[in-house]
């Protein structure tokens, strides 16, 4: 497998402890890790048979309307790296692959989990959304977490039903192996409804933070506007369902009421925040008699509790643009995230541009990942 | 966010800048008082129906009558005072603009609410009845006012046969829809409206707001007006992409869409990301011939208020660098929203010749019925 590994000396085979095995190289708290399942008959031994057969019966039904596939097809076989498909299974399914072409070679010491694909997050038939979200969750811990303490799990909710999801957090919450609470932004209501409002008493209660990943079948198109045609809307508009859930959290007053939450927002980029925060509190200016349950303008609670992935960089022609973004957002809110094995992915010695600094760089990539994700 | 917390004074209220004599304000809404002010343009039919069916009128949530922004305080009705609403009036218009500060120009954008319509046929007599009605109340009054073409994009034919129908009258300028209606603007469906609006020199504009035939997000309805109103830059987010990825200036090379009322600072952290993806996608879309960013220095325009940043002029200097260019926005007073007090109307941070340009060149630039009316 050819590699490129830029900077830093090359690294020893898995040894399964990640940090300090290359000295004098950072060692990297990686946001967003995709582990997949080889064929779906991976969580079968976690499914009742009950569950199993109406799986294999009806199919994954989701609001998009496809049974086998994106109305936006991807621009590659899904969405992955060439180079990440293992000899069998799919990109993300093979640990010791995602062990030599990704943990060694980059030095990562921590890398947080994100399922995606037919976790049942989104499915329509809620009880079985709530039973593949549980398989989910001990799939991922039996062929990821526990083999390979560098990861950590994303505690993966059938977020549509918040008793059913806190009752699945307070079921693997105290596991030190899951490292977030993993929800996608397209839900059937803005995220900082109250019906979801038990999962961030549950998360809150676990010190565990809630990643909102991109994507999700909401039934929605990404705003108002109506339906895209084309995979380049779809992902674009990612950063639009960020803005969206980020909003919600904030304005129905989640911040106020968890006041120890944090959240994350995964692979959505991050240089819309500081617009949004403008737009916010200039509203909040104006119309806080709507919303009487905030005490404090909205670009504060976006400073205290909601951090960004970095992943993918925005790159602007200029790149002082960009620094001046993540200098808006702080230094200690943004965190590196590779999106191994997408086709978009992120190298953590690459995708940062000239003028960020090498203490700002440790801190993306090492320090403020730390300060969020339940690591240790 | 530490930026958000930066509270450099605003200007002063009640100076009137020197050099506003001759701007052309680009995004000024008259309101309709009333149904009856509607019907009298209306045919029998229509006039009947509304009378039969007992059709009070179209106003949306989008701007509701007595929320803060809807209206600035000064500019209010005062039923003790027998004073309606300024918006109802083109000569308390005038005064509060034109006449106030010398701008050469208003250009009319009347968001009276054709398209919740759902009747296609219903939407276009509406329409024809508020384009009237802006001729007759408004653009008849005073000769500085300039208007939008209201269109019932609900069907495109319907919104090529107003075009036809207004496009001899010089003094509209512009084509206008809302920011989300039922499909993405850019999308096939709609480029008769385009290309008839190439062919008479009209711009096309894209105004905040909802036809509400979607949820506001991409995930479902939100419980504040504040969300909603926080949305609506949202949806021109999908109509940029939408105008850009369908080819739609490839299409129409002299199109000038301008996006009216967005709030402004969203749009290069957007085009950073369209345009990095656009590199990485674009077998999907090969018609595409040059970064997204490219086509919208040539073909997009945004009108200036609300400018969404903080009162700093050095935050504000660094996100008018972040467009890289100096013919992007338009200026606007967004009267009578309440976006300013006093006659703040533009941001701190901006030097005296990019003013002139969004002040006076760049409205020039992007509207050629301003500068050749015939």
């Amino acid at each position: 497998m050819p590699l490129d590994v830029p900077m830093g000396p090359a690294v020893s085979p898995a040894n399964g402890k990640g940090a300090g095995a290359v000295p004098n190289r950072l060692a990297v708290i990686d946001g967003d890790i995709h582990p997949a399942v080889r064929s779906m008959s991976d969580l079968k031994p976690y499914l009742a048979k009950q569950w199993w057969d109406v799986y294999e019966t009806y199919g994954a039904r989701r609001k998009h309307g496809s049974s086998n596939g994106e109305p936006y097809p991807k621009a590659a076989p899904l969405a992955c790296r060439r180079d990440a498909w293992p000899e069998d299974g799919r990109p993300g399914s093979s640990l010791s692959l995602m062990q030599t072409q990704h943990l060694d070679a980059y030095n990562i010491e921590a890398g947080i989990l994100g399922p995606l694909g037919n976790t049942g997050q989104g499915e329509m038939n809620l009880e079985l959304s709530v039973a593949m979200c549980s398989a989910t969750n001990d799939w991922q811990r039996d062929t990821f977490t526990r083999p390979e303490k560098r990861l950590k799990g994303g505690l993966v909710v059938p977020y549509e039903d918040g008793p059913a999801s806190a009752k699945e957090i307070e079921r693997c919450g105290a596991d030190p192996d899951f490292g977030q609470v993993f929800i996608l932004t397209r839900s059937a209501e803005p995220l900082g409804n109250r019906r979801y409002w038990p999962i961030y008493e549950a998360a809150e209660r676990y010190n565990l933070p809630i990643g909102f990943h991109v994507f999700g079948t909401s039934g929605h198109p990404v705003s108002g506007a109506g339906w895209p045609s084309y995979y380049i809307e779809e992902g674009a508009g990612h950063s639009t369902s960020c803005q969206t859930v980020v909003t919600s959290l904030v304005i129905e007053g989640v911040f106020e009421r968890f006041p120890k939450l944090k959240v994350v927002m995964i692979e959505g980029g991050f240089a819309w925040a500081p617009a949004l925060a403008f737009r916010l509190d200039k509203l909040f200016e104006r119309m806080r008699g709507e919303v009487p349950h905030l005490k404090r303008r909205p670009s504060e609670y976006i400073r205290d509790h909601v951090y960004f992935t970095t992943q993918p960089m925005e790159e602007p022609d200029d790149r002082r643009h960009v620094l001046d973004v993540m200098e808006w957002i702080g230094w200690d809110k943004l965190l590196f995230a590779s999106d191994y094995p997408h086709w978009d992915f992120d190298d953590p010695f690459r995708a940062f541009p000239a003028g960020v600094t090498p203490e700002q760089h440790r801190r993306i990539c090492t320090e403020n990942g730390k300060s969020v994700f339940r690591i240790n | 966010m530490q930026a958000v917390a930066e509270r450099a004074p605003p200007e002063p209220l009640g100076r009137v800048s020197t050099d506003w004599k001759g701007a052309i304000d680009c995004d000024v809404h008259p309101h309709v008082p009333d149904i009856a002010a509607l019907t009298r343009h209306m045919d029998d039919y229509w006039r009947e129906t509304v009378g039969v069916r007992g059709i009070t009128g179209f106003e949306s949530i989008a701007y509701p009558p007595r929320a803060p922004l809807t209206v600035r305080p000064d500019w209010r009705g005062d039923k003790a005072a027998g004073r309606e609403r300024a918006d109802t009036d083109p000569k308390r218009t005038a005064a509060a603009l034109m006449d106030r500060h010398g701008f050469a120009h208003s250009i009319l954008n009347c968001l009276y609410a054709v398209q919740l319509i759902r009747d296609e046929h219903m939407a276009a007599a509406f329409c024809r009845a508020v384009n009237d009605w802006v001729r007759a109340e408004w653009l008849d009054r005073d000769p500085r006012y300039r208007a939008s073409i209201i269109l019932p994009l609900q069907n495109p034919e319907l919104s090529v046969d107003e075009i036809e129908r207004c496009a001899p009258d010089k003094r509209f300028i512009q084509v206008m829809g809302l920011a989300a209606g039922e499909q993405p603007l850019g999308k096939s469906h709609f480029w008769p409206v385009w290309q008839a609006a190439e062919r008479h020199n009209l711009a096309v504009g894209i105004h905040s707001g909802s036809s509400y035939y979607h949820a506001t997000t991409g995930s479902g309805w939100p419980s504040y007006y504040l969300e909603d109103y926080a949305a609506q830059s949202l949806a021109f987010h999908t109509q940029l992409g939408s105008f850009i990825a369908e080819g739609v200036f490839v299409k129409f090379p002299k199109l000038k869409l301008v996006l009216i009322e967005s709030g402004v600072t969203w749009i290069a952290p957007y085009l950073w990301r369209l345009s990095k993806f656009w590199r990485g996608v674009r077998l999907e879309v090969p018609w595409i011939d040059r970064s997204p960013v490219e086509f919208v220095r040539d073909h997009v325009r945004l009108t200036i208020q609300p400018f969404d940043a903080p009162n700093s002029g050095e935050t504000v200097g660094r996100l008018m660098d972040q467009l890289q260019s100096d013919q992007m926005l338009l200026f606007a007073s967004d009267f009578p929203h309440w976006q300013f007090d006093g006659d703040a109307m533009l941001p701190g941070g901006i030097d005296a010749s990019l003013r002139k340009k969004i002040l006076i060149d760049n409205p020039l630039a992007t509207y050629p019925r301003l500068v050749s009316p015939h």
